[in-house]
């Protein structure tokens, strides 16, 4: 809670920084803030959990405090790699507090215990990602990104809405626990529209989470958007989305699963195959990352509905969006310094284990990481999923993951491949600033070491 | 201890090779490699003196929630496939001495990176350790053909890592089938014992579930027929030294994996299936030695060849019982040498005549006597002419498919005389015959590449007339392994 405290703070320190003259200032300040919401986001993982705020409307409970951790993390090696991408612009403040305020929603987001707070949470972290999804004043892909993302996210939300409203109707509640207890105790006489409410709200999380068939915007929206803004949202706020999915479903619609299990397989099968085979035709690695993020989200699906049952082991999850979005932020990182000086395409990577092998050797280990391949923490994160799945009945999800697994390898191999095969015509080096340098660097240790010793996390999450 | 530093130690060595340039690489991978060897030698001796040596075993928790150690042992086949791969990484480094590449230090470090995860998939006690240790031996040999191999080699590294990670993930979710259902105590363990006892208590169909799942991902490893097609052109375009790598001892992964790691699973789904999977093999090896006659490219041939013999190794130990899998180590240990002195001699031959086409080569043996006399050992021991390793094997194997089936025996007994056909051939086009114009200077071996093909010759021939040390271990090894099967 404190972090979430200190992190509104500092949003609004930001859009006083251009009143009070001290712009230059902001990006420290705001890396001391992060460490210290962070500190004290583990002190709260310390000093016991469970508590509650506002006629508990938010708790922060062990699970929302480690997606937070996890949150407040990314943002941190977010915030040096955006350094001097957030120089260039004269509207520095304003991006600064939008990421900011976005994060803010993040975290509300883990922790909401109210179907209020979700929406508020899920708007508060939105509205600034579409103004950022925009944020290129003149390029017309990022303005059309911010547009698409907008138009559907808003679309969404109202799914969103009108499900929370037709829940509302038959529980009586807006508490997700009291809902809980409705459910349980009323099991037989639940009204049509109930149904019709969890379904919607179904929907309205899948499209935030970009599952397929709710998953059109998002390589658009990921491909315009400033390549440092897709970093975050396919980073921080998918595993924002995640929590709150979780949360909404393991917790509050835990009872009526029989209404959604059925649903969210087929989604998830359908999003592990598209996904899987778009990426595989994708010439631009920007576009790639994203639908690989999709094939991501239907991992992560996969042990929400393995954990339906039993609701015991959602360290998978915590530990599989940990991986990815380590993964993820060095391979963006990466493709952010690749990208200023040869674009997006495939071809941007060509020769890159010549002109910068330290680059190449953190790309690969990224990918490596995405792609799963022991010892990186991509890895044990595909293993703690196979390791749900397998007890349960959905077997044939497993297989199909298995398969679109490999068609996975054979995408990121193709970065790797580009890397070390194909020639470059120019033999221009690929200069990197030292901070950006350190985040690659640092996220890549991160990657192996989490890959070789992943009882330290994994034990961290165990209750 | 002496477990963890077979496996540890060309890790660290690896990551000196890293920092070093130029020749220093080369000769430090060298060095480090035979020290590897004495390791191994030292560990031989142990487990002769004593085989229940509290220093052959290691055992430390990896993930405690998970039940994961880092558990490894050298008992009687570990130390078999231990010793071929610390016998003949040194002899693969010799063999690069007149190559030159690139990054060199890359080249060598990556190479003992993979020797490391090798020692570690045949030591590993731990079904996951195992798994790890597997798909760690892919990356260093991706990067080896990808790096230094030859013509349009994305393409073909690609399907080969693609293909092979595909079967092994079949293989993690049948050994985490299995782990599902160990139960020591009321809790899980990936420990191989436990492993096994989990297999046996399944029901029929369970295991045959279980049976395919881990036998394709060795089915593509060794490869057998129909699983083999990345094979031929990632031997051709690999590196040499990547070649022979993959060939001479990282295909033993799959024929190891399956003693080790499937028989003493499933019993049930191999009585089901094992003939199905025994006929796969027979079909490979007809089929791939009808090939490799109608190959004009040497290396090619030769990597035809060895989907014949392993199909061969395959049905062997398929057939369960004493011959047929002491045969397989046996065959194992020799395909290893062999396959490694035929590509080896592909390799010198490229080198000095800029062609592997055997029509365009011939008539060599009246400029080079020595390397003809050597060559012929070499493809009399891959034609398991008695008194050369490849004999011992070849005998049992045959015999213990025989138990199996008179008509499997049979067209299994095809690869013997098939065998001949093609490498007999190879070798009378290649040195017999009229001199071509396009090689008219091959002069005398190198040094160190005389050096090299005396040693194999010389194991060639020793373990043919006395192959008694290695046949002990490996029989009583196969005494432990049928035991495991009831």
């Amino acid at each position: 809670m404190k972090g979430l405290l200190i992190i509104s703070g500092l949003g609004i320190l930001a859009m006083l920084a251009e009143i009070f003259k001290f712009k230059k200032l902001l990006l420290p300040l705001v890396l001391i803030g992060i460490v210290a919401a962070y500190a004290f986001n583990f002190m709260e993982w310390r000093n016991g959990f469970g508590i509650s705020y506002f006629d508990n409307m938010i708790a922060f409970d062990k699970m929302a405090i480690a997606f937070s951790g996890i949150i407040i993390a990314t943002s941190f090696f977010w915030f040096i790699l955006a350094n001097d991408y957030f120089e260039e612009d004269s509207n520095l403040v304003d991006h600064f507090a939008l990421v900011l305020f976005a994060l803010v929603g993040a975290l509300m987001l883990t922790a909401f215990n109210n179907m209020t707070t979700l929406f508020l949470g899920i708007e508060i972290m939105s509205i600034p990602m579409y103004v950022l999804a925009a944020s290129k004043k003149k390029d017309m892909k990022s303005n059309e990104a911010g547009f698409k993302y907008l138009i559907m996210g808003s679309f969404a939300s109202a799914f969103l809405l009108f499900g929370i409203a037709l829940i509302y109707g038959a529980t009586g509640s807006f508490d997700i626990m009291q809902i809980r207890t409705y459910i349980s105790a009323n099991a037989d006489h639940l009204p049509m529209f109930f149904y019709v409410g969890v379904v919607m709200m179904l929907i309205a999380m899948c499209f935030k989470v970009s599952a397929a068939p709710f998953h059109f915007w998002a390589p658009d929206v990921y491909e315009g958007s400033p390549t440092l803004i897709t970093a975050l949202m396919s980073t921080v706020v998918k595993t924002a989305a995640f929590a709150a999915f979780m949360r909404l479903f393991l917790v509050g619609f835990a009872n009526v699963s029989e209404t959604w299990t059925g649903i969210l397989s087929v989604v998830v099968a359908l999003s592990l195959i598209i996904a899987n085979f778009s990426a595989a035709m994708q010439s631009s690695v920007k576009r790639m990352l994203a639908y690989s993020s999709i094939s991501h989200a239907a991992f992560m699906l996969m042990v929400i509905l393995a954990n339906v049952r039993s609701n015991i082991s959602v360290d998978a999850i915590i530990y599989y969006s940990l991986a990815y979005s380590i993964g993820s932020i060095a391979a963006f990182g990466i493709l952010y310094n690749v990208g200023r000086s040869g674009g997006e395409d495939i071809s941007a990577f060509n020769g890159l284990g010549k002109r910068n092998p330290l680059l190449a050797l953190c790309m690969t280990v990224a990918m490596l990481s995405l792609a799963g391949i022991p010892i990186t923490a991509g890895f044990f994160a595909k293993y703690f999923v196979f390791i749900t799945m397998i007890g349960t009945s959905y077997k044939w999800l497993l297989i199909l993951a298995i398969l679109t697994s490999a068609v996975g390898a054979y995408y990121y191999l193709k970065v790797i491949i580009a890397m070390y095969f194909k020639e470059q015509d120019s033999e221009l080096a690929v200069p990197v600033e030292k901070s950006n340098s350190l985040v690659i660097i640092v996220t890549t240790i991160l990657t192996i070491v989490i890959g070789v010793v992943p009882g330290f996390v994994a034990e961290m999450f165990k209750y | 201890m002496l477990t963890a530093l077979l496996i540890g130690f060309p890790l660290l060595a690896a990551l000196l090779v890293f920092f070093v340039r130029g020749n220093a690489a080369r000769n430090l991978a060298l060095g480090f490699s035979i020290i590897e060897f004495v390791i191994s030698i030292v560990a031989l001796l142990q487990f002769k003196s004593n085989p229940d040596a509290a220093s052959l075993k290691v055992d430390w928790t990896w993930v405690q929630s998970m039940g994961i150690h880092f558990s490894a042992g050298i008992d009687g086949l570990s130390i078999l496939m231990v010793l071929l791969t610390t016998f003949l990484v040194p002899l693969i480094i010799l063999s690069s001495f007149k190559n030159t590449y690139s990054n060199a230090h890359n080249f060598y470090g990556l190479m003992l990176i993979m020797q490391m995860a090798l020692v570690g998939v045949f030591l590993a006690n731990d079904g996951f350790l195992f798994y790890v240790f597997w798909e760690l031996a892919l990356i260093p040999i991706y990067f080896i053909s990808l790096l230094w191999g030859g013509e349009n080699r994305g393409a073909i590294t690609f399907k080969f890592f693609v293909y092979t990670l595909f079967g092994s993930l079949f293989m993690l979710i049948g050994l985490i089938y299995l782990y599902n259902h160990t139960n020591v105590e009321g809790l899980k363990s990936w420990a191989v014992q436990d492993l096994y006892a989990a297999g046996k208590s399944l029901t029929a169909s369970q295991q045959s579930a279980v049976f395919w799942l881990i036998f394709i991902a060795f089915a593509i490893k060794m490869p057998i027929f129909p699983f083999h097609t990345w094979q031929p052109d990632t031997y051709v375009n690999a590196p040499t030294q990547g070649t022979m790598l993959l060939s001479a001892i990282m295909l033993k992964m799959g024929t190891f994996g399956m003693i080790k790691w499937l028989l003493p699973m499933v019993p049930l789904g191999l009585e089901k299936w094992g003939a199905t999977a025994i006929g796969l093999s027979v079909t490979g090896i007809v089929y791939a030695s009808c090939i490799a006659i109608a190959q004009k490219d040497f290396k090619r041939l030769i990597a035809y060849s060895s989907i014949a013999h392993v199909g061969l190794i395959s049905a062997g130990i398929l057939s369960l019982n004493q011959q047929g899998i002491q045969g397989a180590m046996m065959q194992m240990l020799a395909h290893g040498v062999n396959v490694f002195g035929l590509f080896f001699i592909a390799d010198i031959l490229w080198r000095r005549t800029g062609t592997r086409d055997m029509d365009k080569l011939g008539g060599i043996r009246s400029m080079n006597g020595n390397f003809a006399v050597l060559f012929l050992l070499v493809v009399l021991g891959s034609v398991a002419l008695p008194l050369t390793n490849g004999f011992v094997g070849e005998f049992l194997l045959i015999n213990g498919v025989y138990q199996y089936g008179a008509m499997t025996a049979v067209f299994a007994g095809l690869t013997v005389i098939l065998g001949a056909v093609y490498m007999l051939r190879s070798y009378q086009h290649i040195m017999l015959g009229e001199r071509k114009d396009s090689h008219h200077a091959f002069g005398p071996l190198a040094s160190s590449d005389k050096l090299v093909l005396i040693i194999v010759c010389a194991v060639i021939i020793a373990f043919g007339v006395y192959p008694k040390p290695l046949n002990d271990i490996a029989e009583e090894a196969t005494k432990i392994v049928l035991s495991n099967l009831k």
